[in-house]
């Protein structure tokens, strides 16, 4: 068995497009390009995906990532481009590597977010960032499925800058741009919760919903402050095992325990 | 009229709104054309749920073949769910397609596919969100022919003031010759503006203008008659036939959507019409004649639509799918063919008589045994000859017990309620039919943990149909012998736990009967509910009985009728009917002589294996039946890897 870790998109006007809507259209773009997918074993087989941290319904991705069992050695590249090819547009694989090391869940501790504040001046963000950082806690508030929660926003988040959008950009008005670099936690905090916190300590209150998008997502590096790419151990495995990757042979089976 | 994309006005207000993504499109296998190198454009509409609408066959099929079409382009849209209806009226955004998000008034034609008579009040809502006047007589050269089609279009009398046009029929064809005449009119500079455009369709004999027929109403009632009103306006307007499904196997490329839908699987329709007579079927008694599709044309669909969609799942669809001629080939060689696959294959519409367990076999072949489904429609034997469904319980018995020898564990059995001459002890009777079912189930299986599932609702007298002038029964008398039925099921100490019980109650079945035999009055009640906030009738949780009823005693008085003179009231030979003018082919006289056998309990067989019975349809529309077996079988595809 081959274990293969992708990178996909979810852009544009596709980004309405719900984690499950996504599941439905990645396994039946697998049967399109006729991928041979190795399935769980039981009553109602499944083609065996791991799916990693979705971003939510409405924002965009450019760092999503899932993992896929084939039952016959496929090249990555030729894989991610026939997938690619098989799925509409806006959900894009990018990247495809071999999986040869555990844990790919555990490197996606943090993502680095984009969000586009439309009618909004540079100047009203900036200052509402400083009251953000300025804080210990930031109590915010969203409905779950379990009714009202109430939970701090201000802890998961490791960086927060805000600029001005380009000026050849479309559209009038002002216009800023907010960089977050936000860890994994539980409960998670989402870019909307930090603009509730925004919100809640300078009462920034964009008149239209901000455009999100999911630029970066991996481990979490403390000297950056950003994320590093976590497919790179799949890749520097390859490099350095160069002979296992070339041959037809079957691929070692992973593990799970040490060898990253 | 600018036809240029509000997706930008519309994006703004999708984080607002539950599921975003059915109003986004770009599905898989969509098509988008240049709006400047077609000359004849159509919005084709499902006016309900994008999730109901878009697995809609009818409309895929239009769309696919208009769209395949030099010159001419076809978008959908559905109807938008009340949270988005309100932001796009606070924002001004029109009705939209989902392909390009083109207003749907800068179109050529608005063509609505009603699989039912509750997609009215939805129809009223994209007219008005799309900035198209609600009635036809209001609309000018920037509007486009609003066009109703599908099987409630065989009696549009109650939406005639809000079309402009009506086809009834299959619809691949027509769709074709209208848009040559709306080409050829608009290369000639549009003369004589919407008249003449919808006087040309007129004059082809198979396009219905409402506008181009006054109805005359006697004293107490009912209609005089139904007069054309411009010269070269035929006295009756003919339904669309396609012979020959092979000639055309649509969808070619089933769409695919990014959001959920209730059909999720390929669907390929292997014949069109049926013949075996139901009295109450509509879809039986106006499709037809029996055309089937070929074994080696149904391999060719299921093929390429699989490579197409990546579906898990094939469907073939019909009105008796277990009728077909050769359809025990055809499973077989499905099921062979796509064993390594994890394709399933599924049945729907099997009639008991026509199952056998070699067939249902092949169809669980790679999936799973769950369990199967049949419609004996009616509980007595009596009321089976009534509605001529002639199945008799000997033949129920049989095949279940078959079924659970074969490991099946749960059959649902499906009944109406309400037919013509039902009494109490007729319905009652479904609660003895569903206790033998679980009494041989046990008996054959072994086990007592068998289940069969009774699901009723209430019978609705539909146009072109032998019961077309039977009394329906109120919605008070079918929940009381519903409550009755429930209790005798309930109160079995050896068998009522075994059954499950399901029903519709009888109020949604009224307002349904209203639309399906009302006239050109009842358009006054739809659009005093689609004013009153009325939307998305085929869901409960949207319906409102009392807001339709309070309609009808606000609006019907003037006319002197009322919503049991549409319903429950009983209706003579010589009674003009408001759908008699849409010729479905089938003879008056013949639905007449079979509503008379009826109610003498007389069974008519089905004309695919005796003689012909004079229906008319045959001779009236110049068609005939075409069925296999052709003798041919689906070899195994050669596997490319």
């Amino acid at each position: 068995m081959q274990r293969v870790r992708l990178r996909y998109t979810k852009r544009g006007r596709l980004r309405f497009t719900s984690h499950r809507d996504f599941q439905r259209a990645f396994e039946r773009a697998l049967r399109r390009a006729e991928v041979p997918m190795a399935y769980s074993a039981g009553f109602t087989p499944h083609p065996k995906v791991s799916y990693a941290n979705a971003a939510p319904t409405g924002t965009g991705s450019e760092a999503e990532f899932l993992e896929i069992a084939l039952t016959e050695r496929r090249d990555p590249e030729k894989l991610r481009e026939l997938l690619d090819e098989s799925l509409p547009d806006g959900l894009d694989i990018t990247d495809a590597v071999e999986a040869r090391t555990p844990g790919l869940a555990d490197r996606l501790t943090a993502s680095v977010w984009e969000l586009r504040l439309e009618g909004v001046a540079a100047e009203d963000v900036e200052r509402a960032v400083a009251a953000f950082l300025a804080a210990d806690a930031v109590e915010v508030q969203r409905r779950t499925k379990n009714g009202m929660r109430t939970f701090d926003a201000r802890a998961a988040v490791a960086g927060l800058q805000a600029t001005p959008a380009p000026s050849d950009r479309p559209g009038q008005g002002p216009c800023a741009i907010l960089r977050l670099v936000v860890r994994h936690v539980t409960p998670a905090v989402r870019p909307d919760d930090v603009l509730s916190g925004l919100r809640a300590v300078a009462d920034l209150a964009p008149p239209v919903p901000a455009a999100v998008t999911r630029l970066a997502q991996g481990l979490f590096d403390e000297e950056s402050g950003t994320v590093t790419d976590p497919l790179a151990p799949d890749r520097e495995a390859v490099t350095a095992a160069p002979q296992k990757a070339a041959g037809p042979a079957a691929a070692p089976e992973p593990t799970g325990a040490g060898s990253a | 009229m600018p036809a240029e994309s509000v997706f930008p006005q519309l994006e703004a207000l999708l984080p607002h709104v539950q599921k975003p993504i059915q109003y986004v499109g770009g599905e898989l296998n969509s098509t988008v054309k240049e709006w400047d190198d077609c000359d004849v454009r159509w919005a084709l509409m499902y006016p309900d749920a994008y999730e109901v609408g878009l697995p809609n066959q009818g409309v895929m099929i239009l769309y696919e073949v208009l769209n395949e079409r030099e010159g001419v382009l076809a978008e959908r849209t559905y109807s938008v769910w009340p949270d988005l209806e309100a932001l796009m009226r606070e924002h001004r955004v029109p009705q939209f397609t989902v392909d390009s998000h083109r207003p749907v008034k800068a179109f050529d034609v608005f063509g609505l596919s009603f699989s039912t008579e509750l997609g009215y009040t939805n129809m009223l809502t994209a007219l008005d969100l799309a900035g198209i006047p609600l009635e036809s007589k209001d609309r000018t050269l920037d509007d486009p022919i609003v066009l109703a089609g599908g099987h409630a279009a065989f009696n549009p009398e109650p939406i005639a003031d809000f079309i402009d046009a009506a086809i009834i029929g299959d619809g691949e064809q027509a769709v074709l010759d209208m848009t040559a005449i709306i080409r050829a009119w608009k290369a000639e500079g549009r003369p004589g503006g919407r008249e003449e455009v919808l006087l040309r369709l007129a004059k082809t004999g198979s396009v219905y203008i409402p506008a181009f027929y006054d109805v005359e109403y006697l004293p107490d009632g009912r209609i005089g008659r139904v007069v054309p009103n411009r010269s070269g306006v035929p006295w009756r307007v003919s339904k669309h036939t396609v012979m020959d499904l092979d000639e055309w196997p649509y969808p070619k490329q089933p769409l695919v959507p990014l959001a959920e839908t209730v059909h999720e699987r390929m669907s390929v329709e292997i014949f069109r019409g049926c013949t075996r007579g139901c009295r109450f079927c509509q879809a039986g008694m106006i499709t037809r004649p029996v055309r089937e599709r070929s074994i080696t044309g149904i391999g060719e669909m299921v093929e390429k639509g699989l490579k197409a969609t990546g579906f898990e799942e094939v469907g073939l669809l019909s009105l008796s799918s277990a009728d077909h001629s050769e359809i025990g080939d055809i499973a077989k060689g499905l099921a062979d063919r796509y064993e390594e696959d994890k394709v399933g294959l599924s049945l729907p519409s099997t009639r008991v008589d026509a199952f056998n367990v070699d067939l249902a076999n092949e169809l669980t072949r790679n999936g799973r045994r769950s369990g199967l489904t049949f419609a004996p429609e009616g509980g007595s034997e009596r009321m089976r000859k009534v509605i001529n469904k002639m199945v008799s319980e000997e033949d129920l018995i049989r095949t279940v017990a078959t079924a659970y020898g074969n490991g099946w564990r749960q059959v649902k059995l499906y009944f109406m309620c309400g037919l013509p001459t039902e009494t109490d002890d007729d319905v009652l009777q479904i609660a003895d039919m569903a206790m033998s079912v679980i009494q041989k189930g046990r008996e054959v299986s072994g086990q007592n943990d068998i289940r069969c599932t009774v699901s009723i609702g209430g019978f609705v007298p539909k146009p072109h149909t032998p019961f077309q002038w039977a009394p329906q029964l109120s919605a008070e008398d079918t929940d009381a012998r519903l409550e009755k039925l429930r209790d005798k099921i309930r109160g079995d100490k050896k068998y009522g736990r075994s059954i499950g019980f399901r029903y519709h109650d009888g109020k949604p079945g009224i307002v349904e009967g209203l639309l399906s035999r009302g006239d050109r009055r009842v358009g006054a009640v739809i659009r005093a509910v689609y004013e009153d906030g009325g939307r998305f009738d085929g869901w409960r949780e949207h319906f409102s009985y009392d807001r339709w009823m309070a309609c009808a005693e606000k609006t019907l008085p003037a006319f002197g009728v009322d919503v049991d003179w549409y319903t429950t009231r009983e209706r003579t030979y010589e009674e003009v009917l408001p759908w008699d003018h849409l010729d479905s082919g089938l003879d008056k006289d013949w639905l007449w002589e079979d509503w008379q056998d009826a109610l003498d309990e007389t069974e008519v067989e089905d004309c695919r294996w005796t003689p012909c019975f004079d229906c008319g349809v045959c001779p009236q529309m110049d068609t005939h039946i075409q069925i296999g077996p052709t003798g041919k079988k689906l070899l195994p595809l050669t596997v490319v890897k």
